[in-house]
């Protein structure tokens, strides 16, 4: 068990290696009851959220989910998060633990009249249902519920009551829903999967698939100094929308060019696990130092890590050196996700 | 769970090492590598290199994260077993027989005797 955002959580059930290949080839549970929830409604709330996230919030309709971006106004990231759409002006957002307290005031200080904001973390238990048989599992534990389509979002609410909110989503790159319930039943639900063959993962694996996807770690990857762009996860800004937090640094960025790029990189033989916070050099010069470091277990155990690098660095095939513990081990600058379903 | 040898010595920093030789092979703990996990990858010192006790002198590295690895006692390092660079595993699934680390050639066998036996150790570990 390890501190984590305040919540004491286990890092491994039965083996990082072994929870990983089980969410890759059948299913696995992670809690991710730490993580944040807000609600958002009114009718103002859609342009609200739209001068607050970087995608283009209009582009949902009812059920459908989006990863997007709060960003300050140096175009920095303070948070990634998926917002839903659940009615007609009624919004779900699910936001990283170690961020709660932070996105809460922002978007408090910046509220607007006809707009309801309220912070229901402490309320919810979460669970992330992940792998290709994830959507048996749901069919066990949840008879005649229906599961959303890719990124969408389902509410229902428990004969006692209680409200429960389904989102095909996670945070793996395999197919998988998250599982948000009264926190009073999280440990009921935990069971009711785990009955349906879903086997417990902790955090190393979590960590682990998401490095194999390229999927950022707000905190490691993401930093309230580098913009989305420079993270490359322009897909998920909308610059046509108009007007939000952080626009004209990111239209500066696009006119002038980006000063960083974030680069996956593998190391080229065999060595050490690289680690976050490893220098990175490039013909002798230290260039950067990664954000994120890893073992694939995917791939055999192949080092893999994302760096920061000056973009004529971060083209694909560039050579690069890693220092670990004083010794300097081959990488090259490699094509994200690293790991791709074999289809 | 593999037991320790009746003679292992503990350090409170999970390696052990056998009180009654000169020569000792050094390794971790059967809760240390249960707490590591898998482990991938073996970083040894230097046969000839002289060491205090304490030292860092090796790192032994998990999916989860890389840990140091510290000198039980003061000695000379006189091997290195370099099963474990090849094949890291044998560290989770023999730590006190094939998975061990380093032989030190122990400076002073006092050093040895101050440290815990596994009854002790365990106490303080769990």
């Amino acid at each position: 068990m390890v501190p984590f955002a305040g919540w004491n959580m286990p890092v491994q059930y039965t083996g990082i290696s072994d929870e990983h290949l089980t969410v890759r080839s059948a299913v696995g549970i992670f809690d991710i009851s730490h993580m944040g929830q807000f609600l958002v409604s009114g009718p103002a709330s859609l342009d609200w959220l739209n001068g607050l996230l970087t995608n283009g919030v209009h582009k949902l309709a009812e059920g459908q989910g989006q990863y997007t971006l709060m960003l300050n106004e140096k175009g920095g990231v303070i948070d990634d998060l998926i917002i839903y759409r659940t009615g007609p002006a009624d919004w779900f957002l699910v936001v990283n633990a170690s961020k709660i307290a932070e996105d809460r005031e922002w978007m408090r200080a910046r509220l607007v009249p006809d707009v309801t904001f309220s912070d229901d973390s402490a309320s919810f238990a979460g669970m992330a249902v992940q792998g290709p048989h994830a959507v048996e599992v749901f069919g066990e534990v949840l008879p005649g519920e229906r599961m959303p389509a890719r990124n969408g979002v389902t509410v229902f609410n428990r004969k006692n009551g209680g409200k429960c909110v389904i989102c095909r989503t996670g945070y793996t790159g395999e197919d998988g829903f998250e599982f948000f319930c009264p926190a009073s039943e999280g440990a009921e639900w935990w069971d009711s999967f785990i009955a349906a063959g879903a086997r417990a993962c902790g955090l190393g694996a979590r960590d682990t698939l998401r490095l194999e996807m390229g999927y950022p770690l707000n905190g490691n990857d993401l930093s309230p100094e580098r913009t989305p762009l420079e993270a490359g996860l322009g897909f998920f800004v909308d610059m046509e929308k108009g007007a939000f937090v952080g626009r004209t640094v990111l239209t500066g960025q696009k006119a002038d060019g980006l000063p960083s790029k974030l680069a996956g990189v593998k190391v080229t033989g065999k060595g050490p696990p690289i680690r976050a916070h490893y220098p990175v050099f490039s013909k002798g010069e230290q260039v950067g130092e990664l954000c994120s470091g890893g073992v694939s277990p995917s791939l055999g155990g192949a080092g893999i890590g994302m760096v920061y690098l000056p973009p004529a660095l971060a083209a694909v095939g560039t050579e690069v050196e890693i220092d670990v513990r004083g010794r300097r081990f081959a990488a090259a600058v490699v094509k994200k996700p690293f790991y791709r379903r074999p289809d | 769970m593999p037991a320790a040898p009746a003679n292992a010595r503990f350090a409170t920093s999970h390696e052990w090492i056998l009180s009654g030789t000169e020569i000792s092979p050094v390794g971790i703990s059967e809760h240390a590598q249960a707490e590591l996990g898998e482990v991938v990858y073996v970083e040894l010192p230097e046969v000839g290199r002289q060491v205090k006790a304490g030292d860092s002198i090796a790192v032994v590295e998990s999916v989860k994260a890389a840990s140091d690895i510290y000198a039980p006692v003061s000695g000379e390092i006189v091997e290195v077993n370099e099963d474990v660079s090849a094949n890291s595993a044998l560290v989770n699934e023999d730590p006190y027989g094939a998975g061990w680390l380093f032989k030190i050639k122990i400076a002073n066998p006092a050093e040895v005797a101050a440290l815990l036996d596994e009854t002790a150790y365990n106490a303080q570990a769990h």
